[in-house]
């Protein structure tokens, strides 16, 4: 299968079996267009009605003999051959290796789009986890997790400084055990600032490997949809805090972190402003919410998000010119040191390798299903009760998808996001349709930018 | 070739051989929690 499309003035053609991006000239992106159903001369015949003379036989036989050249060096017009290989690979017996903990199922923001119902998942109570729980988590952490050696726990929530002083003793009860189970533990935190101070900063800085700060962007958009508990607008609060804590975190990893809604469409204003702050890594994802919220983001906005992810993109080149490079974490893509193609097509994990815990101990199968009594899996104090659901999730990839089979992303996205696919559709074999729309998108930018910062480092801009 | 140039040095295909150890980061656990992304992480095992 191969994927051909424009953009920013280049001629890609993406074979997507292969993974082999190739920037084109015009002759050759036509005649590829033709390659499956034309023979040789019929394509021949065709370049000279639309380019006349523009092309001398010659050129259009030595782009004839490149292309046959691609394909006998398995970099175009691949077959998709994983399948097989797929499904073996995933009725292996697997092994959790990453825990989302959800340490506090309280917040002290009032989110208007927050899918954790600010902590309560559904109907949950506001709770804290107890070191018991967090302690018993790890254990089951390391318990389960074979041989894999790199073992990831996320602290989230609700707002997981709220339970500070738990976080700090479960860090250290996890590095008191990595020796002698020969595990290396990468804690993450997810937070939303207000709770920021000097000692917190000093401690992520050390221990914490990845840390996500919230932040939607302009104030006025931030402080819509992200109000404190009495109404007020958190921007002021958290802004200062997000920058002394960059500014000391050094080299290690960060990203600032927002939201997008059909408020700010014009989102690429939100990123110039977090760029500005002198944020170096920034993501920014599209709502998920529920059809008939106002700020709900519809099938008719499609369009206007893709120009603005054409926008997006072209600013990160000319930072990159500037030499004032900006990650945004949607378009980072390194296309020949990338995941394996088990990673890439056997999903994100959700329900077999990661699963989410929450503050009493229960386990679902990742942070978005917390609350939703089907997927109840088991607590960390009895292991996972419920296989079926593992099983389920095990299956689930980009075969099992009829929405992927014919979609030149799957490598890219794995399928999607099974907590999207059953909010929209009820099963986890499905797909968020507008989501698939917009991750296409982003694999053509972020693909793009790969083309013209090639060209900038040849210095042809 | 001088019409076109490729951007990757190496196949999906190539993996298949020596991938598949798990040892990469959860594509959840890094910035995106509510979408997933894939693609853009990295090998452990180069």
């Amino acid at each position: 299968m191969v994927h051909q499309y424009k953009n920013n003035g280049y001629n890609i053609v993406l074979d997507v079996c292969s993974g082999s991006v190739h920037v084109v000239d015009e002759l050759v992106y036509d005649m590829i267009a033709m390659f499956s159903d034309k023979s040789k001369e019929e394509i021949a015949n065709a370049i000279k009605e639309t380019y006349g003379d523009t092309y001398s036989e010659e050129d259009i036989a030595d782009a004839y003999s490149d292309i046959e050249e691609l394909i006998s060096n398995g970099q175009l017009f691949t077959e998709d051959v994983y399948k097989d290989v797929i499904i073996d690979f995933k009725k292996r017996k697997t092994v959790v290796k990453a825990l989302c903990l959800h340490i506090a199922h309280d917040c002290n923001l009032a989110c208007k789009y927050c899918f954790a119902d600010e902590g309560e998942y559904h109907g949950q109570k506001r709770e804290l986890m107890s070191l018991e729980v967090g302690k018993k988590a790890i254990d089951f952490l390391i318990e389960n997790s074979g041989n894999r050696v790199n073992l990831e726990v996320d602290f989230f929530g609700g707002e997981p400084l709220m339970n500070f002083d738990v976080v700090k003793e479960i860090v250290a009860y996890g590095r008191s055990k990595e020796k002698a189970a020969n595990k290396n533990f990468r804690f993450t935190l997810t937070t939303n600032g207000v709770l920021l101070s000097d000692e917190v900063i000093e401690f992520c800085n050390k221990e914490i490997s990845n840390v996500v700060l919230s932040l939607d962007g302009r104030k006025c958009i931030h402080d819509d949809m992200r109000p404190t508990r009495n109404g007020k607008g958190s921007y002021d609060i958290i802004v200062p805090k997000f920058k002394e804590f960059v500014e000391k975190r050094g080299d290690k990893s960060y990203y600032v972190r927002g939201t997008f809604t059909r408020h700010n469409l014009d989102f690429v204003e939100d990123f110039k402003l977090m760029a500005d702050l002198g944020f170096k890594e920034i993501s920014i994802e599209p709502v998920v919410a529920a059809d008939g919220l106002d700020y709900t983001i519809r099938e008719e906005d499609i369009d206007r998000i893709c120009e603005e992810y054409d926008k997006l993109a072209l600013d990160i080149i000319e930072r990159h010119k500037a030499g004032k490079p900006v990650t945004f974490f949607h378009y980072m893509l390194d296309l020949n040191g990338g995941p394996c193609v088990y990673k890439r097509l056997s999903g994100c994990g959700s329900g077999t390798e990661y699963l989410a815990v929450t503050p009493t101990g229960e386990l679902y199968p990742c942070h978005q299903f917390v609350g939703i009594e089907d997927f109840s899996m088991g607590n960390v104090f009895d292991g996972v009760k419920r296989e079926d659901i593992v099983d389920d999730f095990k299956l689930c990839n980009v075969y099992a998808k009829d929405k992927c089979k014919d979609c030149f992303a799957r490598f890219y996205c794995s399928g999607g996001c099974a907590a999207n696919s059953y909010q929209f559709h009820g099963s986890i074999l499905d797909a968020y349709d507008i989501g698939c729309k917009l991750q296409q998108k982003r694999v053509e930018c972020a693909i793009m930018i790969k083309a013209a910062l090639a060209d900038l480092e040849e210095g042809e801009v | 070739m001088k019409r076109i140039k490729t951007l990757t040095n190496n196949t999906l295909n190539n993996t298949v051989v020596k991938g598949g150890c798990g040892e990469c980061q959860t594509s959840c656990q890094s910035a995106c929690k509510t979408s997933c992304t894939v693609g853009n992480q990295s090998c452990e095992n180069k």
